[in-house]
């Protein structure tokens, strides 16, 4: 079965383009485009959560493989 | 990954703090903490004082309280001695704990009354404008020390530790996981404990001090931060301008509301008072 | 006096009956700080209050014990400070705090000479004005001043009732003569007198609004931990309790925080009214003051002299609807005061000038005395 990648969800109505995702992120998934972050390389990501711990504004959020399923 | 929502007033967002602030960091440890605990949300009362940190408990939908300034202990005094069983967790920040609200911190460390400090410590007033604060380091511009503050520091764990506080643990945004641990230990803690969190103000004290972004500012303090048993390694020298971070102080000692409910019994028992 | 009426007879101090009135209200939680003459009231609470499933803590300073007082109100517990001049400049900012948040608390200020260190140990009454202004922005405050040692029972007792009525903090102001007498009294049981306690919310948490603008401007409270979570700050705030801006609702809450006292005036206030029928020179005094101001009353009487007395036991909301006709049937109101004529004032405007005020000062931590005031009884009548 191949690997279902995790999924990261940025609520940008919440985001103030800090950049800590982006910066912390140990994979650069994430890359800032303009003021804001996307995801750039998802496949990339191991949903260590890093990016959601230090996003201080609740924005960003990782939702791995096995949650995905579930929801 | 984790379910916050069931902790927040999500009608009161987005969060007043500035872009790079790392009081949001600190928030969403707290609520992991009190996740693992398992806490329900009437079980807490959370109080702060005034300033950016103590705007918190508006954003959790637990029985909140937002003080005046300085004086979130005293509040939180209240309500833990009138109702022991609560979980009081007091939120507040260096100008606020350390300066205004300084004695309300040493006496209720000495009490050993049973409250958990959260304390940010970003080292400037924020909120009113960046002026010096009791931690802003020697030589730091301030919008009230604009040559430099000429004033030391205090070292906010140190004073909570000298004062007789059961728990005392100092961590920082960066090592956020940690953090979650420290205040975790903190809330269970029957007894004074005490949270010093270092993080980041990018826009009254970064900018000012030409210290770069907030993530330049985030990526200092994971530089700067050594473990305690990395500092004992260390000579003074090389620990200036290093954050010590790690559970400086874990005793355990008589906590005021049950030594009160102690003597309260005794009383009762007591027949033909006075 | 029948026997059993007898045992019941006591002799002991204001402060002793402020402690006692405190307990009868069902005072479950004291903080204070050491402070002349005020400490007598800590004291007994220390000994008391932890035989009686109730709680009391010496603060580290008088900004603290009003603190902790607010916080232990908010848990539910009916709280209590008392203090003197220094302590209450220190604690105004709080006391503030609970009129804006609408928290329940007695504060006692047993009054000594000032300004600042003044008088330790000498009565006055120079904190009338600062009960009512003590703390910064238009605020909501009720005062009552005692006369005697049972009536400091009794105004203890109602203090806590107005305050968990009306959700305000009530100042119990008393003077050192008060606090410091002994006297005899029979302090009423329990079936004697009403207990008040807040009302709590008829709905569920899920409809509940913290600061709801009712008709009587007074919204029911919760406490911590009873299911109802909610947002107390001293900001201002919209019926939800979080910060506003909104110049609507900011004008709403100052407008319905000051009416809750206006509205219910009537209530609230309460004097004392002594041969006013027929007087021709009036008296208005209050707390220990009024104890010569009777004595000089009734002396001017025997001489045929037309003296009546009112004694308001409530000085804030300030009772103009009684004062006013005195400055009709009175060519004089005499006002005796420990102070510089703080009252003496509210007096002046409320009589509309028809009378002519007379104001008996001392500011020396002497009591005022009656022949003083029967003096100044026998000038104006000539």
């Amino acid at each position: 079965m191949p690997k279902k990648n995790p999924v990261i969800e940025i609520k940008m109505e919440w985001c103030k383009g800090c950049a800590f995702c982006v910066e912390f992120c140990p994979k650069e998934v994430l890359q800032m485009k303009g003021i804001y972050p996307v995801v750039a390389k998802i496949e990339d990501c191991t949903a260590c959560g890093l990016c959601e711990v230090l996003c201080p504004d609740f924005a960003i959020e990782v939702i791995a493989e096995d949650e995905a399923v579930k929801k | 990954m984790f379910e916050y929502a069931k902790y927040l007033r999500l009608n009161k967002f987005p969060l007043i703090w500035c872009a790079g602030c790392g009081d949001g960091i600190v928030l969403k440890a707290m609520l992991r903490a009190i996740d693992k605990i398992g806490l329900s949300n009437d079980e807490i009362t959370m109080v702060s004082g005034i300033g950016c940190s103590s705007r918190l408990p508006g954003y959790v939908d637990f029985n909140t309280l937002h003080t005046t300034h300085g004086r979130a202990i005293a509040f939180a005094t209240g309500v833990k001695i009138a109702k022991p069983e609560m979980t009081v967790i007091v939120v507040t920040g260096d100008g606020d704990a350390t300066a205004i609200g300084g004695n309300h911190y040493i006496h209720a460390a000495r009490r050993n009354l049973d409250l958990t400090v959260i304390l940010f410590n970003n080292n400037i007033y924020g909120m009113t404008g960046g002026q010096v604060s009791p931690t802003t380091p020697v030589g730091k511009k301030a919008s009230t020390s604009p040559y430099g503050n000429l004033e030391p520091s205090f070292n906010i764990s140190g004073l909570a530790q000298a004062a007789g506080a059961s728990f005392v643990a100092r961590g920082t945004v960066h090592g956020a996981h940690m953090l979650e641990k420290f205040i975790e230990k903190a809330i269970r803690k029957k007894g004074f404990s005490v949270v010093e969190v270092i993080t980041p103000c990018p826009t009254a004290y970064g900018r000012r001090n030409r210290m770069g972004t907030a993530v330049n500012m985030i990526q200092d303090l994971k530089e700067n931060a050594v473990t305690l048993k990395k500092a004992a390694k260390m000579s003074p020298e090389e620990l200036e301008g290093k954050v010590v971070t790690g559970v400086l102080v874990d005793i355990d000692k008589p906590e005021y509301t049950e030594e009160y409910a102690k003597l309260s019994e005794q009383l009762k028992n007591k027949v033909g008072v006075d | 006096m029948q026997s059993n009426q007898k045992d019941k007879v006591q002799v002991i101090t204001g402060n002793e009956a402020c402690a006692e009135g405190a307990l009868a209200a069902g005072l479950k939680f004291f903080a204070g700080y050491p402070i002349t003459p005020s400490s007598e009231i800590a004291e007994i609470l220390s000994l008391r209050l932890p035989r009686v499933d109730g709680r009391f803590i010496q603060m580290e300073d008088e900004i603290a014990a009003m603190g902790a007082i607010i916080g232990a109100s908010l848990a539910g517990a009916k709280a209590m400070t008392a203090t003197s001049g220094p302590g209450f400049s220190l604690k105004q900012e709080n006391i503030g705090y609970a009129a804006m948040a609408e928290v329940p608390c007695v504060v006692v200020n047993v009054q000594r000479g000032g300004p600042s260190t003044g008088l330790p140990t000498l009565p006055a009454q120079g904190d009338v004005m600062q009960s009512r202004w003590g703390t910064h922005g238009d605020h909501p405050i009720i005062a009552l001043a005692p006369h005697s040692v049972r009536e400091t029972f009794e105004l203890t007792i109602r203090a806590f009732n107005l305050s968990e009525m009306y959700r305000t903090p009530v100042i119990l102001l008393m003077d050192e003569v008060i606090g410091h007498v002994n006297e005899k009294v029979i302090l009423p049981g329990p079936d004697e007198y009403e207990i008040i306690q807040r009302k709590k919310p008829d709905v569920p948490p899920e409809e509940f609004l913290p600061y709801k603008h009712t008709e009587s401007c007074v919204p029911p409270m919760v406490s911590f931990g009873e299911g109802y979570r909610y947002h107390v700050t001293g900001l201002c705030h919209d019926e939800t309790g979080f910060p506003t801006n909104d110049p609507v609702e900011i004008d709403r809450l100052l407008r319905r925080l000051n009416g809750k006292i206006e509205v219910h005036r009537d209530e609230i206030i309460d004097v004392k009214e002594d041969f006013l029928d027929d007087a021709k020179i009036g008296i208005f005094a209050y707390g220990s003051t009024a104890r010569s101001a009777r004595r000089a009353m009734l002396l001017a009487r025997e001489k045929g002299i037309k003296v009546g007395m009112l004694r308001p036991t409530v000085l804030w909301p300030f009772p103009e609807k009684f004062v006013r006709p005195m400055g009709e049937t009175c060519s004089h109101v005499i006002v005796p005061e420990m102070n510089l004529g703080q009252m003496a004032h509210e007096v002046e405007w409320a009589t509309c000038r028809n009378a002519e005020v007379v104001k008996i000062n001392r500011v020396d931590g002497e009591p005022i005395s009656p022949q003083q005031i029967l003096d100044k009884i026998l000038e104006v009548a000539s």
